[in-house]
């Protein structure tokens, strides 16, 4: 079965580590706050100009100042801080986040990632997505493996205009978790009762699959 | 207006001096922390062809958005301006040019044109079409591509709390770009919710400096909130 939302968001906070500073996308990477192991310290950083981001706020606390970077009212974690948008992207560009979640159109074997228009359709900007890319070290992706026609979204070369360039190196989809190395996506994990030749009939890039594939733990 | 006394007394009077074809910086991250009485003035005023430089252009009726309605704006420059049906019909239409510009990218552009400083290097946009038609550089074996700084004929912005010399407070994630904003306009125009005397602000608090600010209004804020997103007291 091809992952949930809600798994995804699941597998990806597998990843968090203590001490983490993390930058969420909007969309399903926002939902990995939900996810958070116990007994780890994270800290979410909104590039609006916040460092700390709590839960939403009841009715009550609704404050117009105090939103994410999804323009949603936010409140504060203890311990927050709040600046303006160049300190902001200053700790972004600057590598001081320790990882970014953010989604995509299409990721390729070369690490570009595609997410922010297509020509004619949809244009609505990259907003904080282009630095992210160039700043982070430690990117994931979350995306649908393919289209709802079947047509792969992991690709030799990205065929929408790019947002970053060579930057990608982890994608998880709600078929896979796969790295990008030396110009190949390789299959890590696949979703639970997700078959090796599904992943591969569904991925246009050239895969590189082990002998054997472990399946996702939730 | 004496000596370091910025305050004045109309909108109209805070925005004297804006003309057609000029460039407007604007603070607010979408309708957060915007300037939202110096942009209804600027609607009333019916000033045209202005390029506007803001991460949104506000949605259909609040914001910058409203500037749209009277085909005020010849060109933005922004990161991201989804969520505005008008906005998508003057681009798609081709009466309105949209420079799409990294959110990172743009606060540098404007901290940079109020510092002095004409264009930096930046690894953002590299291989995307943000680098078409700009130096690229490697340096220390990574490609970055030259960005030029914006400066603006007007930049207008807004903050909390003010002293009557434009010392300046923001409240929250309502600062995002105003600091950046407030820095690169030939004359900087404020909007505020409180203003109190000089020495009243603890100096150590203070956001952006007197210096960078020219015309200083109280104002009275709807602050609407784009996506009223909440919990339930027990989640």
């Amino acid at each position: 079965m091809a992952l949930t939302r809600e798994q995804l968001a699941q597998r990806v906070a597998q990843e968090l580590q203590d001490g983490y500073y993390v930058n969420l996308g909007i969309g399903i990477p926002t939902l990995v706050a939900n996810y958070i192991p116990e007994g780890i310290e994270v800290m979410l950083q909104s590039e609006n100009g916040l460092l700390g981001m709590g839960q939403f706020p009841t009715e009550d606390e609704i404050d117009a100042d105090l939103i994410n970077a999804g323009k949603q009212t936010v409140t504060m974690a203890t311990g927050a801080s709040v600046f303006d948008s160049a300190e902001s992207f200053a700790m972004i560009r600057g590598g001081h986040v320790d990882l970014t979640v953010l989604g995509a159109f299409e990721v390729d074997v070369n690490g570009n990632i595609a997410s922010y228009m297509i020509p004619g359709k949809l244009i609505k900007g990259m907003g904080g997505a282009m630095d992210l890319v160039a700043g982070a070290d430690n990117i994931i992706v979350t995306m649908t493996h393919a289209s709802k026609h079947g047509v792969s979204k992991l690709l030799s070369n990205c065929t929408l205009p790019l947002t970053g360039k060579g930057c990608i190196k982890k994608v998880l989809t709600d078929l896979a978790f796969i790295e990008i190395k030396e110009g190949k996506f390789h299959l890590l994990e696949r979703a639970p009762g997700v078959s090796v030749d599904e992943i591969i009939k569904l991925t246009e890039g050239e895969l590189v699959v082990p002998n054997n594939v472990p399946e996702m733990k939730f | 207006m004496a000596g370091f006394d910025k305050v004045v007394s109309s909108y109209e009077e805070a925005m004297a001096g804006l003309e057609d074809g000029m460039t407007v910086i604007s603070g607010g991250f979408g309708l957060c922390g915007i300037p939202e009485n110096l942009i209804s003035e600027i609607k009333r005023k019916g000033t045209k062809e202005l390029t506007l430089v803001s991460n949104n252009c506000g949605v259909d009726d609040f914001g910058l958005g409203v500037l749209l309605q009277d085909r005020q704006i010849k060109k933005i420059v922004a990161s991201y301006v989804g969520e505005n049906a008008e906005f998508e019909r003057q681009m798609m239409n081709g009466e309105l040019e949209v420079e799409l510009t990294p959110q990172g990218t743009l606060a540098e552009k404007m901290r940079a044109g109020g510092a002095g400083i004409p264009a930096f290097f930046t690894a953002t946009g590299y291989g995307t079409p943000v680098a078409e038609g700009k130096e690229e550089r490697e340096i220390d074996g990574r490609m970055y591509i030259l960005e030029p700084a914006i400066k603006g004929d007007f930049a207008i912005v807004k903050a909390w709390k003010a002293d009557r010399y434009g010392n300046l407070v923001f409240r929250k994630t309502a600062r995002n770009f105003n600091p950046m904003a407030a820095t690169a306009g030939k004359i900087t125009v404020v909007e505020v919710e409180e203003i109190v005397e000089p020495g009243e602000l603890d100096p150590d608090q203070i956001h952006t400096p007197g210096i960078y600010v020219n015309r200083l209004i109280l104002g009275a804020f709807e602050k609407r909130i784009e996506q009223r997103t909440v919990r339930t007291a027990q989640s």
